[in-house]
């Protein structure tokens, strides 16, 4: 590869887009069967059937809604700022997207293995708020503005503890390459040693991308649907995608940093017969599964109970955790890079 | 000791997992659903579905265009007017209902002194368009016709509480 | 060729965006073009190598500051037309000021390049094999260790004094004490009675922890 046309500038350029096809096409069809999923998870849950008329086991109904949303008509409410009202879902299924590029799904399969990788992921999520905000901002709507509050106010709260778990599982690492992340986790998991993380990290990544028990921004029965009231047709569609793309993107994450990525349950034969890929894909469903199962069990919180226990229950104790974790890795010699 | 109990719960999210483990179960439950359109629930005799006119084993209808429904629907969606036929007998030259507005109450069939207008089983009659619930002679007719099998046997069932 | 246009692309929207957020009439457009003008920075420092930076830019001012930035200027109530009233009088001022920043940064990358010192240790700290993260930490846990712990007590200090400013003291509002909830077990708070019909509920024991 390192010879000939794949070699020269415009060789790289057309493999680089190769690849991104290669890995958006099954994001996008997992996107769309995720909804599927969920209706599917929450309905067994609740002893009902879920979609099951389109198709077989209504395996069509995504598509089905798809279709549906493009037919619609995009409604513009009035006095909203209308350039920014129609670029704000596609700033949220946009950068849902873009995190991808770094997201190894085997060893050195990566569009961009870049060395911040991990960096690039916490500054893309980071990035997801803006969406949000001027969505509400831009929808001129009082219900919309109220959940593009409480939305900003809960993905900032939640970041601080999502990045200081970040910053445990890297100082046992002791680099910012998800590559790295993921071949550092070939003897344990790191689920296994920072157990409590994990915990802290997933609740964390719940509210950050507004799944229940912390889908107070959308809130139905206060706020009506949050910042996307006024949104229709495949500007909400996009929306849709975008917070879907985002739990898929956040389960990836989850798996990379606490479930060894690609790499199969326990380095023996029957094992490692299955291609990494599939190990990433079904860890990562695993973690869906477990996003949709928390959605049907748990009520909403409250939102002085939210940042209640995101600043004074998981700031102080992922802080404290993170002392011990590199207290353990230095008293034990343990520390990457002596 | 007790506190620290509870604490300890809490810290490993005893309550949470409970819940989860709960749910957990329920995935694996059978459904307690039916598979709708394929799968319906048996109605009860007095269900109160669309409406249908009746006829006399003759092919006669029933209706004596008495406008005691008319008369008794809280929803004044029932329209009759009558002219004396041709053979002396009392007819109606129209019979409307607006199933809009009705509230499915069953008054008319109370009503109705010769079982003419009856609520019959059926409750998959949407459509498309607002008009076709506008519902004339003919249609309540052809209703009476396709369903008259059932409703007679419902009313039979029924007569006894009656 | 490649990388140049990329650079004169991110540039020129820099730039532009930069420009915009001055003039922008809606002080909320104009937060959103210094979001972009962020963006397009961080986009050349991740050409210039610098990835990292370029990543810290992003999280810390993108994903924090300017969000704040956002939620003030949304939530204010400004006429901000009237506060462009003085754009003429205080036109040569603005001016001025800007000239003598331009100048400044001018200066100090011309004394930048003259000293090769400066210039040595920035690119012995590079060439030391390390990632640009590695080195950045390297320089700011060793030599600039001080520095570094005094910006850190800076901020905590910024902190407390936005804690203190905002605390009232007094009339708090109630608050759940979910402790004092959880504490509370199922025999003080509920007793099951099953009484005899026609003969009424025994008045319950009394319960010193009801107010």
């Amino acid at each position: 590869m390192d010879t000939g046309f794949f070699a020269s500038d415009l060789g790289i350029l057309i493999l680089t887009l190769a690849k991104a096809v290669a890995l958006l096409v099954p994001l996008l069809i997992g996107v769309a069967y995720l909804t599927y999923a969920e209706r599917k998870v929450l309905a067994a849950i609740q002893l009902r059937r879920g979609p099951n008329v389109t198709g077989p086991f209504g395996l069509g109904q995504p598509f089905a809604d798809a279709l549906k949303m493009l037919f619609k008509e995009t409604v513009i409410p009035a006095g909203a700022s209308r350039a920014l009202f129609l670029v704000a879902p596609m700033i949220t299924f946009g950068l849902a997207i873009l995190a991808w590029a770094v997201i190894p799904v085997n060893n050195h399969w990566a569009i961009a293995n870049i060395n911040v990788g991990i960096l690039y992921l916490f500054a893309i999520s980071s990035l997801g708020v803006y969406g949000v905000i001027i969505a509400g901002w831009a929808s001129n709507s009082k219900f919309a503005f109220l959940g593009a509050m409480r939305s900003a106010a809960q993905m900032i709260s939640y970041e601080v503890s999502i990045g200081i778990v970040i910053l445990t599982v890297l100082v046992c690492v002791g680099s910012l390459n998800l590559n790295a992340i993921v071949l550092a986790q070939r003897t344990v998991w790191f689920a296994v040693p920072l157990l409590p993380m994990l915990v802290v990290f997933f609740i964390s990544a719940l509210a950050e991308t507004n799944r229940a028990p912390f889908d107070l921004p959308e809130g139905e029965s206060e706020i009506v649907a949050g910042f996307f009231v006024e949104y229709s047709a495949m500007s909400f569609a996009l929306f849709f995608l975008g917070e879907y793309a985002n739990m898929i993107l956040m389960s990836a994450l989850t798996t990379i940093l606490f479930f060894g990525g690609w790499l199969p349950i326990a380095p023996i034969a029957p094992f490692t017969w299955i291609p990494g890929p599939i190990w990433f894909v079904a860890k990562v469903a695993m973690v869906l599964f477990v996003f949709l199962w928390v959605r049907a069990t748990l009520p909403r919180f409250r939102y002085d109970q939210l940042m209640q226990l995101g600043w004074k229950v998981f700031l102080p104790f992922s802080l404290v955790w993170l002392v011990i974790t590199a207290g353990a890795l230095e008293a034990f010699g343990w520390l990457p890079h002596g | 000791m007790a506190r620290l109990d509870r604490f300890a719960r809490q810290a490993i999210l005893a309550e949470i997992g409970a819940g989860l483990w709960l749910t957990l179960r329920y995935f694996f439950k059978p459904k307690a659903t039916l598979n709708y359109p394929y799968e319906k629930n048996p109605i009860s005799t007095r269900f109160k579905g669309e409406h249908a006119l009746r006829r006399y084993p003759n092919g006669e209808e029933r209706c004596i265009a008495c406008k005691l429904c008319e008369a008794v629907c809280p929803a004044q969606a029932i329209t009759i007017e009558a002219e004396p036929r041709a053979d002396g007998s009392r007819r109606t030259t129209r019979y409307d209902i607006d199933m809009t507005k009705c509230i499915y109450c069953g008054l008319c069939e109370e009503a109705c002194p010769v079982d003419a207008i009856v609520e019959g089983p059926n409750f998959e009659f949407a459509t498309e368009t607002r008009e076709e619930l506008m519902y004339d002679k003919q249609k309540l007719l052809a209703n009476g016709d396709r369903w008259e099998s059932e409703l007679a046997k419902r009313l039979e069932l029924d007569a006894p509480y009656r | 060729m490649i990388e140049q246009i990329f650079f004169y692309m991110f540039s020129a929207v820099l730039l532009v965006s930069a420009c915009m957020v001055i003039t922008a009439r809606n002080p909320v457009h104009s937060v959103l073009f210094l979001i972009l003008a962020f963006l397009n920075a961080a986009a050349l420092f991740v050409m210039a190598g610098a990835a990292f930076l370029a990543m810290v830019l992003v999280i810390v001012y993108v994903g924090a500051v300017a969000v704040l930035f956002l939620f003030v200027v949304m939530m204010l109530d400004v006429d901000f037309i009237a506060l462009r009233e003085g754009f003429q009088k205080f036109l040569p001022l603005g001016l001025t000021v800007g000239f003598v920043l331009m100048a400044e940064i001018g200066l100090s990358l011309a004394g930048f390049e003259a000293s090769g010192t400066m210039r040595l240790a920035a690119a012995t700290h590079r060439v030391a094999g390390l990632s640009d993260a590695a080195s950045i930490g390297d320089l700011l846990y060793t030599r600039y260790l001080y520095v570094f712990e005094l910006a850190g007590l800076l901020l905590v200090i910024a902190m407390i004094g936005a804690i203190v400013l905002t605390l009232t003291e007094g009339a708090r509002p109630r608050r759940q004490d979910l402790a004092r909830q959880h504490d509370r077990p199922i025999a003080d708070t509920l007793t099951l009675v099953k009484p005899v019909i026609g003969a009424g509920i025994a008045p319950l024991p009394a319960r010193e922890d009801v107010p």
